[in-house]
C-alpha cells in the first residue's frame, strides 16, 4: 500500500463512503472501534513519561521539540505589534545562538494573519491561524466558512478549526464530519488541523471516536486544544491520538499529524512527548509535518535547557529573550 | 539508526554500597556461615559481586535454637502494638534506603533498574507497612477473639523477587508473633542480607528474624529441623511437593506458592491496545520469571490476527540489555542454568511445530540474555503450553466460544493466575467464577498489593499471602 | 502581643507579692503579673535559672491547613486547675466554624479519594511528628490537667500509639467491614465502606490529649473531614496537635480546629447543613438532646457514646460511626 503525506480531497477514502452514508452508520462504525480501557491506557502513558533521556539524545530532543513549535498568541488583546515581536522570536528563538532551528510555525486569529505574512516573508516559518468560531465553535457554518476564507485569502499556510463539540456530544456526528469536510474545502491549499477539545470530551472512548471521525472527514492534523481550557494535552489524550494517526495509517496508507496544544510548559513535559510519539505512532511521525507543539512558554524553557546543555550550568530567565 | 536513539541513562551502581564480602545472620549478629563460599555473580556481565559465607547445617541449628528462644522469652509476649511499631521502623527504613536496595536487586538478580525502582522495592516497604498495621488487631482478623502465633517459621524464598519474597514472608510472620528463619535463593543473597543490617538497625530483638543464605541443603535442614513448626515456601512445584511430603511425617503447618502456566484470554469485545499492554506485561515483566506469568495467550479467533499484529509491533518497541539501564525493559536471565532451560524448552517447540517470532534483538555478548519470544500455533499438548518455561516465552492458542476459552485456562494442573480482557463486565465475572485459579485479573495484569491475597489453586500450592488472609498461615485459632 | 509590663499600682490583686522592692525574695522575677507555674506550657526551653527571655506561643485556631485568629477578634484565657493563666486561646465564632466547614468540605474529595495506602502513610507520619514533640506535649498536658510528669507521659505515649494503631486501619478495615455477600442468583454482589463526608466532632472536656486522638483520628482514617471542637478549658495540646499536623503531609482543611465555647459553637455544627455527622462525646448529657434534635434536620448521623473511657482498648465502634456501607449488583453471564 502506497503511503502518502497529509490527506488528499477524499477521493482515496471511498472506500468509506458505505460509513460515512448517514449518520447510523457513522455512528456504528464509530462506537464499533475497540474501547479504551482508562486505567490501562494512563498507565502505559505514565510508564512511557519514565524514559530517561539524556546528553545527546536531550540535546536531539530539545532541538526537535524547538522546530516542531507552532508559536502561539491568541488573545483578545494582540497587537500587531506583539506578533511582529513574536514572528522574530519565531525566526530567530535564539539571539546569541544561530545554531537554533526556527520554530515550526506562528499562530494567530485571522486578522492578524497579514501582519505574520508580512513579518515572515522569505522564512521557513508557516503561518497557521485559528478559525471557525474559535475557540467556542459556536456560529453558523456559514459564518464559521467566511473566517476560514478570510484567513486563507489573508496568507494562512495551516487552519486550525474546532469541531463543534455540541453537535459531537449529542451524537450528530455526521454534522460534525460535513464541517470538516466543508472547512477542509475552503481552506484550499492550507493544510488543515481539528481541534477535537478534548477536555470538553472528556472520555478517551470519545477522544479516539472524535481522531477518527476527524481523520476521515480529510483533516490533515488532530489537535487535542483549544488552551483555552484544562484539561487540554495530557498524556493519554495525546496516547489515544497517537494511536489513531498510527491505525488510520495502517487501514489507509495516509499519514496524518498530531498536534498537542494547552499544557505542554516544559521541555520536560515536551520530550516526553516525544517519546511517545516515538514508541506509539513510530519514528516517521518525529517530524514537524506531522507532529506539533502549540505553545508559547514551552519555547523559553526548551531554550533554557539548551543552554544548560551547552553551558553545563542552570540558567535563568534574564538569558532567553521575550517576545 | 533510528532518528530518536536514547542515550545510556545508566543508575549508579555505587548506589548499591557493595561489600566484598557477605556472611549471615543469626541472634542479631552477622557472622560467617560455616558453609561453602561461593561467589554471587551479576547475570548481566557474568562479573562476580561478592563473595557469600554462605550457612551451614549447624548453623541452621544455632539460628532455630535463637528464633526459638526470641519467640519463647520475648516476641510472642510483646503486645501486638510493640510489634508493629518495629514493622513499621523497618517499612520505613526500607523506603529511606530504597535506591541503594533497587540497585543492588538489579546487580545481583538482571532485572531492569525500572522494575526493582518502580515495583519490588516500593511493594517490599508497603507489606511491612501493611502488616504493621494488623499486629495489634487481630482479634478484629476473623480469626476468633485471640488468635496466637504457631512459633517459629522456616521460610524459603526464589531468586525472581528477592527482597519482595523476603518480605512477603517475614512481615506476616513477625506481625503475628512467630520468629522466622528465612533462607534466600542461592543465586540472590544480597537484598536479603541487606535487609538484615537494616532489621539490625531498627533494633529488633536478636533472634526473631534469622537470615541465611545457602543451597538446598540449607533449605532442607531448614524444613526437616524438628524446632520450627511452620514452613512457608515459594518455589518450584517440583521442590514443593517434597516438602509437603516430608512434613506429612512431621505434622508441621506448612503453606506453598508454587509455579503456573496462566491463561491470558482475550475476547473480542476487549480493548485491543490496553490488552497488548496486558500481554506485554504478563509476560515480559521481570523476563518472564514470574510465577503467575500470562504465559499463555488465549485469543479469540476472530480478533485473532489484529491481536498478534499488534503485539509484534510492540514487542519492536520493547528495549533489552543493561538492567542498571533507566531505559531498560528487559534484563537478563538470572543464570546459566535458567537460560538452559528456557532454550532447551523454545527448542521443543520447534520440534513440535509451533512458529517461532522474536523481534530484533541484539543480545550483549556476555551474560545470560533470551528475546522476548512467540509461538503461535501451539496447541494445549505441546510442551511449551504445559510448562512452565518461566521466561520470556510467549505461547500463543486459540479459541471460539467462552466455555471454550475457560475449558483451555482450566486444562492445566497449575492453578494460580488467569487474565481476562473484554469491555463486558458480566463476561468478566462469568469467566472469573469459572477459572480455577487463585488471582484473576480482569483488564489487567501482574497486579500486586499487601491488601490482596495471592496464592494458587491446585498444584500451584495453596495458602495466601496478603491482605486479611494472609494472616492464617502464621496463627493459630 | 505585647505583654504589659508591671504597673507601680495594681490594686485589683491584694495578693500579689509585687511590692515594689522587697530584696527578700531575690529569684523571682517579680514585677509580672502573677502567672507562671514551674512549667508553662508555651514557653518550652525557658529556664527557671535563667535570665532568658522565652518566645511564648499564640495559640489560633486551625483552619484549611492555616493558623488565623477568630474573625471575631476574641480570645479567651486558659488557665491551669490552680486558676493562672496559662495563654489565651482563640474563641472562635459561628463565622470560624462556618469557614472551617468549608475547608472540611473542599478538601473531602482528595483525601476521601486517596489510595487506603497513602492516608495510613500520612496518618503514621502524623505519629512521627507527634512523636518528635513529646516533651512539648507532657508539659502541656501537665499544666492543663495537673498531675505528675509521669502521668502526663503514659497519656503521651498512649496518644502516640492510639494515632497508630488508627493509621494502621486505614488499609484494614474495609477487609472487616465489606465483603461480597452470597446472594441467591447470578449475580455478583458486593458491600464496601465509603466515608459519610464531614464529620463534626466536639472533643472529650477532661482528656485534653489521648481524648482529642481518640475521637478524630477514627473519622480521618476512614477518609472523612473534619471539623473539631476542642475541649473548652483545655484546648492548648490540641492546638500543639494541629501544629503537628501543619508539618505533616496531612492536606490543609483535612482536619479543622477551633477553641472556644462549646456551649456557643455546638449548636452552629449540629444544623449546619453541610456536616454529614456529628459526634457529641465532649457535650455533657443534659446538652446532647437539643443538638440530637437539630441534627435531625438533615439527618445527620449522630455518635454519643454513653460514656467515654478514654484508657479503654477502643474497638471499631467509632471507625464504624462515619461510615456509608454500598453495596453493588452485578449479573454474572456471557
Amino acid at each position: 500500500m502506497s503511503i502518502t503525506l497529509g490527506s488528499t480531497t477524499g477521493d482515496d477514502l471511498t472506500q468509506w463512503a458505505d460509513v460515512t452514508r448517514d449518520n447510523a452508520s457513522l455512528r456504528r462504525f464509530l462506537h464499533g472501534l475497540p474501547g479504551v480501557d482508562q486505567v490501562g491506557a494512563e498507565a502505559r502513558a505514565a510508564a512511557l513519561g519514565t524514559r530517561s533521556i539524556k546528553t545527546t539524545a536531550k540535546a536531539w530532543a530539545i532541538d526537535a521539540a524547538i522546530s516542531m513549535v507552532d508559536l502561539t498568541t491568541l488573545e483578545g488583546s494582540d497587537t500587531s505589534g506583539k506578533v511582529r515581536s513574536m514572528c522574530v522570536r519565531a525566526m530567530y528563538p535564539d539571539p546569541t545562538d544561530a545554531a537554533v532551528p526556527p520554530v515550526a510555525a506562528v499562530c494567530v486569529y485571522p486578522d492578524l494573519v497579514a501582519t505574520a505574512v508580512a513579518a515572515l516573508r522569505g522564512s521557513s516559518v508557516q503561518i497557521a491561524s485559528v478559525a471557525t468560531a474559535f475557540p467556542s465553535g459556536r456560529a453558523a457554518l456559514a459564518t464559521k466558512l467566511v473566517d476560514v476564507g478570510e484567513a486563507v485569502s489573508a496568507g494562512a499556510t495551516e487552519i486550525d478549526m474546532v469541531i463543534d463539540r455540541g453537535a459531537f456530544l449529542a451524537g450528530r456526528y455526521l454534522d460534525v464530519y460535513d464541517e470538516i469536510v466543508a472547512v477542509k474545502a475552503a481552506s484550499g491549499t492550507a493544510h488543515l488541523k481539528v481541534i477535537l477539545e478534548t477536555g470538553e470530551l472528556v472520555t478517551l472512548d470519545a477522544v479516539r471516536r472524535a481522531s477518527w471521525l476527524s481523520l476521515l472527514a480529510g483533516g490533515d492534523f488532530i489537535k487535542t486544544s483549544t488552551g483555552k481550557i484544562t484539561p487540554a494535552a495530557t498524556p493519554p489524550f495525546a496516547l489515544v491520538m497517537l494511536q489513531a494517526v498510527r491505525d488510520f495509517a495502517a487501514r489507509t496508507g495516509q499519514l496524518r499529524g498530531v498536534k498537542l496544544a494547552g499544557g505542554v510548559r516544559t521541555s520536560k513535559d515536551a520530550i516526553r512527548y516525544l517519546v511517545m510519539v516515538n514508541e506509539i505512532a513510530g519514528e516517521r511521525w518525529l517530524t514537524p509535518d506531522l507532529f506539533r507543539f502549540g505553545a508559547s512558554a514551552l519555547l523559553n524553557d526548551l531554550l533554557l535547557q539548551r543552554h544548560k546543555l551547552t553551558t553545563g550550568a542552570y540558567d535563568g530567565a534574564d538569558y532567553i529573550a521575550l517576545d | 539508526m533510528p532518528t530518536f536513539e536514547y542515550a545510556p541513562a545508566p543508575e549508579s551502581r555505587d548506589t548499591a554500597r557493595l561489600k566484598p564480602s557477605y556472611g549471615i545472620f543469626v541472634d542479631g549478629k552477622f557472622v560467617d556461615g560455616h558453609g561453602a563460599a561461593v561467589k554471587t555473580i551479576n547475570p548481566a556481565s557474568e562479573e562476580p559481586l561478592a563473595e557469600i559465607a554462605e550457612a551451614s547445617a549447624e548453623d541452621v541449628d544455632i539460628a532455630v535454637k535463637a528464633a526459638r528462644r526470641a519467640y519463647d522469652r520475648t516476641w510472642s509476649r510483646m503486645p501486638g502494638a510493640e510489634r508493629a511499631k518495629y514493622l513499621f521502623r523497618i517499612a520505613r527504613a526500607i523506603q529511606e534506603r530504597g535506591r541503594e536496595l533497587a540497585v543492588l536487586e538489579s546487580l545481583d538478580n538482571g532485572k531492569p533498574i525500572k522494575e526493582s525502582r518502580d515495583v519490588d522495592i516500593p511493594l517490599a516497604a508497603a507489606h511491612f507497612f501493611y502488616y504493621a498495621g494488623w499486629a495489634d488487631k487481630l482479634s478484629y482478623a476473623g480469626f476468633g477473639p485471640d488468635p496466637q502465633p504457631i512459633g517459629v517459621a522456616g521460610q524459603v524464598i526464589p531468586w525472581n523477587f528477592p527482597l519482595l519474597m523476603a518480605a512477603w514472608k517475614i512481615a506476616p510472620a513477625l506481625a503475628t508473633g512467630n520468629t522466622v528463619v528465612l533462607k534466600p535463593a542461592e543465586t540472590t543473597p544480597l537484598t536479603a542480607i541487606t535487609l538484615a543490617d537494616i532489621i539490625a538497625d531498627c533494633d529488633l530483638p536478636p533472634g526473631v528474624v534469622n537470615i541465611l543464605p545457602g543451597g538446598p541443603s540449607v533449605g532442607q535442614a531448614i524444613v526437616d529441623h524438628p524446632g520450627v513448626d511452620k514452613i512457608a515456601f515459594t518455589g518450584s512445584t517440583g521442590v514443593g511437593k517434597m516438602i509437603q511430603k516430608s512434613v506429612a511425617t512431621s505434622g508441621k503447618r506448612v503453606s506453598l506458592e508454587l509455579g503456573g502456566k496462566a491463561a491470558n484470554i482475550i475476547y473480542d469485545d476487549a480493548p485491543i491496545d490496553q490488552a497488548v499492554e496486558g500481554i506485554v506485561n504478563g509476560i515480559f515483566f521481570n523476563q518472564g520469571h514470574v510465577c503467575c506469568a500470562g504465559s499463555r495467550l488465549l485469543v479469540q479467533e476472530s480478533v485473532y490476527d489484529d491481536v498478534i499484529a499488534a503485539l509484534h509491533d510492540r514487542l519492536a518497541t520493547l528495549r533489552l540489555g543493561d538492567p542498571l539501564d533507566k531505559n531498560t525493559d528487559i534484563g537478563a536471565i538470572n543464570s546459566a542454568a535458567q537460560l538452559a532451560r528456557i532454550q532447551e524448552l523454545a527448542a521443543s517447540g520447534d520440534a513440535e511445530g509451533a512458529t517461532r517470532w522474536s523481534p530484533e534483538c541484539p543480545l550483549p555478548n556476555k551474560g545470560f540474555w533470551f528475546p522476548p519470544t512467540i509461538f503461535t500455533g501451539v496447541s494445549q499438548a505441546n510442551r511449551i503450553a504445559r510448562e512452565e518455561i518461566f521466561g520470556p516465552v510467549l505461547s500463543v492458542l486459540s479459541f471460539r466460544t467462552p466455555q471454550e476459552a475457560v475449558d483451555k485456562a482450566n486444562n492445566t494442573p497449575y492453578g494460580l493466575s488467569a487474565g481476562v480482557w473484554t469491555e463486558k463486565g458480566s463476561l468478566i465475572l462469568w469467566t472469573a467464577n469459572r477459572l480455577r485459579a487463585g488471582v484473576v485479573w480482569a483488564n489487567t495484569f501482574n497486579r500486586f498489593d499487601p491488601a490482596s491475597p495471592f496464592g494458587g489453586y491446585k498444584e500451584s500450592g495453596f495458602g495466601r499471602e496478603g491482605g486479611r488472609h494472609g494472616l492464617e498461615s502464621y496463627l493459630a485459632y | 502581643m505585647p505583654t504589659k509590663p508591671t504597673k507601680p499600682t495594681k490594686p485589683t490583686k491584694p495578693t500579689k507579692p509585687t511590692k515594689p522592692a522587697i530584696p527578700a525574695k531575690p529569684a523571682i522575677p517579680a514585677k509580672q503579673p502573677a502567672k507562671k507555674p514551674a512549667t508553662k506550657p508555651s514557653a518550652a526551653g525557658s529556664s527557671a535559672s535563667g535570665d532568658r527571655v522565652a518566645v511564648r506561643k499564640t495559640y489560633k485556631l486551625y483552619i484549611g491547613g492555616a493558623f488565623p485568629r477568630s474573625e471575631s477578634g476574641r480570645s479567651y484565657p486558659v488557665t491551669d486547675r490552680s486558676g493562672a493563666i496559662l495563654a489565651h486561646a482563640a474563641q472562635a465564632s459561628r463565622k470560624d466554624l462556618r469557614d472551617a466547614v468549608v475547608a472540611a468540605r473542599k478538601a473531602f474529595d482528595a483525601w476521601s479519594g486517596a489510595t487506603a495506602y497513602n492516608r495510613g502513610q500520612v496518618l503514621y507520619r502524623i505519629a512521627e511528628m507527634l512523636e518528635g514533640r513529646r516533651d512539648q506535649f507532657v508539659a502541656e498536658i501537665q499544666a492543663a490537667e495537673g498531675g505528675t510528669e509521669d502521668a502526663a507521659r503514659q497519656q503521651v505515649d498512649a496518644a502516640v500509639d492510639r494515632w497508630v494503631w488508627y493509621a494502621g486501619w486505614a488499609d484494614k478495615y474495609a477487609q472487616v467491614v465489606g465483603g461480597s455477600n452470597p446472594v441467591a442468583g447470578p449475580y455478583f454482589n458486593f458491600s464496601l465502606p465509603e466515608p459519610s463526608g464531614v464529620i463534626g466532632v466536639i472533643a472529650p472536656q477532661q482528656s485534653s490529649l489521648l481524648g482529642f486522638v481518640s475521637v478524630v483520628a477514627p473519622a480521618l482514617t476512614t477518609g472523612n473531614t473534619v471539623v473539631v471542637i476542642a475541649s473548652q478549658d483545655r484546648p492548648l495540646p490540641a492546638v500543639s496537635l494541629s501544629e503537628a499536623l501543619a508539618t505533616s503531609d496531612l492536606p490543609g482543611g483535612v482536619l479543622n480546629l477551633l477553641t472556644g465555647s462549646v456551649a456557643e459553637l455546638a449548636p452552629w455544627l449540629a444544623s449546619h447543613r453541610d456536616v454529614n455527622a456529628i459526634d457529641l462525646t465532649g457535650v455533657e448529657p443534659a446538652a446532647r438532646i437539643a443538638l440530637a434534635q437539630s441534627a435531625a434536620d438533615t439527618v445527620k448521623r449522630v455518635f454519643a457514646p454513653l460514656g467515654f473511657d478514654s484508657d479503654a482498648e477502643p474497638g471499631t465502634a467509632r471507625l464504624s460511626a462515619f461510615i456509608e456501607t454500598k453495596t453493588v449488583w452485578h449479573p454474572i453471564g456471557v
